[in-house]
């Protein structure tokens, strides 16, 4: 363990290390980079934002007001991408390069230069991404991917060269995605401090690993998959073409082996770093570690065998879909012992509500609408009422935003002094806090009963009898996007100045990255700790 | 730390209007709030399953978020609560109540809603026992075509909402969006077989008042079930998305009971016999210009506009476009390949360009081949008879 310590630090001099805009391109400290992640997934939050509020302002009123259709569905699959690989992957990659190597008592990430590479192809990627946007402008091309982002076979096949830069950004972001999950795993397998067992270690650097394990296994399949696709489209191959005794579900399979894994990747990092907030604002020890470890791992190993309840209405076999529901159903055990041990931490403890615990406490209750909601969507004859409408979107989205973004603020307040040294501004966390929980459902609870009332999801203009609920999901959509401005602010106030705050932060707090300083010195653990058993 | 007491009791309101919300959603059975009337039984089954899986949800989350409210109320530092120590279960009374919940949640799972879903399933799937006819459903971009294979009917139902409405510029009628052209009809209590498949994308079919929602697969075919037992007119859409105008291709069936249904039937007949008729005979130029711009609305403009400008670079324009202004036929009068009769009749692979050779008659296929051909600027000042499109099949 020494000689590794002593051969990762190669910098010897450290006046040497160069300063400005050079400092951010060649950095491989795992602090810098995880606050490049963490800059780049707010940037992108808000840019995927804007897209969606778009939409949601051509919702307000049936007619087409502000926009064509087809402009319409580049927005809503852009939304979906920049959101999920561009906001909230990178938010979780913030994390886990921030807090992993502190947490287990590591100098640094394994493979500081694969971290570098893997933070910046994530710029060019989402460049890729948005670019069809601003050629269509110039007269090239007719804009970005439009299929949604499921890119579903043969509507993509169709599509314009927005579908190939899709393509593109998608192997770069697999790419970058892969090289952090190989450093977060061999991070965590090589470099934990002396005496931290496996099962000792910190829940969120487990979440993390069952994470990183999913982004590799699940990965190249989309990869492959939009592989494919991309030679259907270009060089004649039939892979997605029944004329050529190809199959346009098997983009489905291979879509959604990925697609469904990348739910728990979002969600799992979230879910380690629960029991800490918990437990701090509780001053209590977390409830069932052990129990918490096993079933992040049962849900890893679930969430690859149900992909197909994501088209149960494409017409697979009677016995396919009995497996497909009876398997989605059982994700809600391991998910039960999660909220069971998040509860009983809370149980007889010294609670005080802080922003974080707000959020956290925001986060079970929210999350558990997705949750409940998720275990009726498992049923295949019911799904079949609620599949492509708007109940699935709200359902995601309280998976997604609640489950996931919510889960992300619950961690940036958490850890924001101990990476600044300041704290934020309380009075504003928690303004942020009621505004985003009550703009979120105002926003999002009518498209539950959108849904059942009949409204198909990926639609720009609808029916009269959905007008009401639209009206209403628009005006919480436009409260919950700028209450995000006061958490920007909060943030950059904080990282500004701001009262001092101490190493340990939060009363309540235990673990190693509480005993360093509040910021901790650019080089931390350079000596181990060791941890008696 | 600070009192946090005021904040805390708005948070179990808050909470607790949630939980309520919820709750009334489901057991109102007030049809704004929840699934349209069923008229089938597999949409009166889904209904029923569905009210009872939201009262089971309701009351899981009620019980288990009161707890932890509960929790947050007594076991706050504000209120002079000393942290417990304990991490898990330490004997044996304590992990039989950490079981309990799990063994409910067992129960719930794969018994209260696992026995119910399952017959669901297997009634929902059973497409072929005692079925009394065939509906063959066909998904184009961005309309829908109908065929009965027991009696030969065949035509496509597409929206008439006019474009004033959807675009602001008239009031909007009472079934914006959800009315078409052509209805499908179909007699109340017979089993109708329905066999889905597209020509282009995946589309689809979805009446949510008969609580069936079937994919139509480009080159497979998938297939469900229905037994109207109400005679009315019901309406939905596709489902999935299809491209520019997935939000404009309605779903609209007419249910009847089966002597009216008869007659349809017989009237349809005629009226198909009448447009074979129309394939054989002469027609004017002028005969040819007017049809070809009813059928060019209904058919083109989607994609290529009204005025034949397109949407370039996915949809190009017909104005001055060469393929429009090549020849015809070749001299001995057979098909050029891509050419402007072959695009029409036979698309383009890999675009939105269909094949219209399944969906159009031989008429609409010449009127519109001599429309495009003579409008928008293009001055070719030559015609194709339906005969000669009935050549080329």
């Amino acid at each position: 363990m020494n000689t590794a310590t002593h051969a990762l630090d190669p910098h010897g001099a450290h006046a040497a290390a160069p300063t400005g805009i050079l400092r951010w391109l060649t950095t491989t400290n795992h602090k810098d980079i995880g606050t490049m992640y963490m800059t780049f997934s707010l940037l992108m939050f808000f840019v995927g934002g804007a897209m969606i509020l778009a939409v949601r302002a051509e919702l307000f009123q049936p007619g087409l007001q502000l926009m064509k259709p087809e402009f319409f569905n580049q927005l809503i699959g852009v939304h979906a991408l920049v959101m999920i690989f561009a906001a909230l992957m990178p938010a979780a990659t913030g994390f886990a390069n921030w807090m992993i190597p502190l947490m287990i008592g590591a100098p640094d990430m394994a493979l500081p230069r694969l971290n570098n590479w893997g933070f910046w192809l994530l710029p060019p990627a989402a460049i890729l991404l948005t670019l069809p946007f601003v050629l269509a402008l110039f007269g090239i091309g007719d804009g970005a991917v439009a299929t949604g982002w499921t890119l579903y076979a043969p509507l993509s096949v169709q599509g314009g060269i927005g579908v190939d830069f899709a393509i593109f950004a998608i192997h770069i972001l697999g790419v970058s995605s892969i090289m952090g999950s190989i450093n977060i795993i061999a991070t965590i397998l090589n470099m934990r401090a002396p005496g931290m067992t496996l099962m000792q270690m910190p829940l969120f650097c487990w979440g993390w690993l069952v994470t990183a394990v999913l982004l590799i296994i699940t990965l190249p399949v989309l990869a492959g998959g939009v592989t494919m696709l991309l030679t259907d489209r270009h060089f004649g191959t039939h892979f997605f073409d029944a004329a050529g005794g190809g199959d346009p579900i098997l983009f489905q399979h291979l879509f959604w082996f990925f697609g469904h894994p990348e739910v728990y990747i979002l969600l799992l990092p979230v879910w380690g770093l629960m029991p800490h907030v918990l437990s701090t604002f509780t001053r209590k020890p977390t409830y069932g570690h052990t129990a918490q470890v096993w079933s992040f791992i049962a849900i890893g190993v679930l969430g690859l065998v149900v992909w197909a309840h994501h088209f149960l209405t494409a017409g697979l076999p009677v016995p396919a879909l009995l497996y497909f529901m009876y398997s989605t159903m059982s994700i809600s055990l391991p998910l039960a012992v999660l909220f069971f041990c998040w509860i009983a931490t809370m149980w007889r403890g010294a609670m005080s509500f802080e922003t974080p615990m707000l959020f956290a406490v925001g986060f079970i209750v929210l999350f558990g609408i997705a949750g409940l909601t998720g275990l009726v969507l498992a049923d295949v004859a019911a799904d079949a009422q609620y599949h492509h409408s708007y109940f699935v979107v709200a359902h995601f989205h309280y998976a997604l935003f609640t489950g996931g973004i919510m889960g992300v603020m619950t961690g940036v307040y958490y850890w924001l002094p101990k990476w600044t040294g300041h704290m934020y501004s309380e009075k504003l966390g928690k303004l942020h806090f009621w505004l985003t929980v009550v703009s979120f459902n105002l926003t999002f609870m009518p498209q539950f009963f959108l849904g059942l009332a009949g409204m198909p999801r990926r639609i720009p203009d609808y029916a009269l009898q959905f007008a009401e609920f639209n009206a209403i999901s628009t005006v919480g959509s436009f409260i919950l996007g700028l209450s995000q401005l006061i958490f920007a602010y909060n943030i950059w106030r904080c990282v500004k100045g701001g009262e001092k705050a101490s190493d340990a932060v939060w009363e309540g707090t235990s673990g190693l990255e509480w005993e360093l300083s509040s910021p901790p010195p650019h080089h931390s653990w350079e000596i181990q700790p060791v941890i008696k058993a | 730390m600070t009192t946090l007491n005021p904040r805390a009791r708005g948070l179990y309101r808050f909470f607790a209007g949630l939980g309520l919300t919820l709750a009334a959603g489901t057991a109102l059975a007030d049809y704004t709030w929840n699934f349209p009337k069923p008229v089938t039984p597999i949409g009166r089954d889904t209904l029923s399953m569905h009210n009872q899986f939201m009262i089971i949800i309701t009351v899981l989350f009620v019980v288990v978020f009161a707890i932890m409210i509960y929790s947050m109320l007594k076991h706050r530092k504000s209120v002079g609560a000393q942290p417990a120590s304990f991490s898990g279960p330490r004997n044996a009374l304590q992990w039989f109540w950490v079981l309990v919940p799990f063994a409910i949640l067992l129960f719930i799972d794969f018994v209260l809603m696992g026995i119910p879903a399952f017959h669901a399933v297997i009634d929902m799937e059973d497409t072929r026992t005692r079925a009394d006819m065939v509906l063959k459903v066909t998904g184009l971009q961005w309309k829908w075509q109908y065929e009965y294979p027991d009696s030969g009917i065949k035509f496509v139902s597409t929206l008439t909402t006019p474009r004033a409405q959807i675009e602001g510029t008239e009031a909007k009628g009472e079934n914006y969006l959800l009315e078409v052209d052509n209805e499908v009809v179909l007699p109340i209590g017979k089993k109708v077989r329905i066999l889905l498949t597209s020509t282009d994308v995946i589309h689809t079919w979805w009446v949510p008042q008969f609580g069936v929602k079937r994919d139509a697969i480009p080159g497979f075919l998938r297939e469900t079930w229905v037994r109207i037992e109400e005679p009315g007119v019901y309406r939905g859409q596709c489902a999935e998305l299809c491209g520019k105008d997935h939000g404009f291709m309605p779903v609209v069936v007419r249910a009847v009971p089966e002597a009216e249904y008869a007659a349809w039937v017989d009237k349809k007949k005629t009226e198909m016999a009448a447009a074979a008729a129309g394939s054989d005979k002469a027609w004017t130029k002028d005969e040819l210009m007017a049809a070809g711009k009813a059928a060019y609305d209904k058919n083109c403009a989607a994609c290529h506009q009204a005025e034949g400008q397109g949407i370039p670079p996915a949809f190009p324009a017909l104005a001055d476009s060469k393929i429009v202004n090549g020849p015809l036929l070749s001299p001995d009068g057979k098909l050029i390949p891509d050419s402007h009769v072959d695009r029409v009749m036979n698309g383009k692979a890999g675009t939105a360009m269909q094949s219209f050779k399944t969906t159009l008659s031989d008429a609409d296929l010449a009127a519109i081949i001599t429309f495009e051909r003579n409008s928008f600027g293009n001055k070719k000042g030559d015609m194709i008879q339906p005969a000669q499109i009935k050549a080329l099949r």
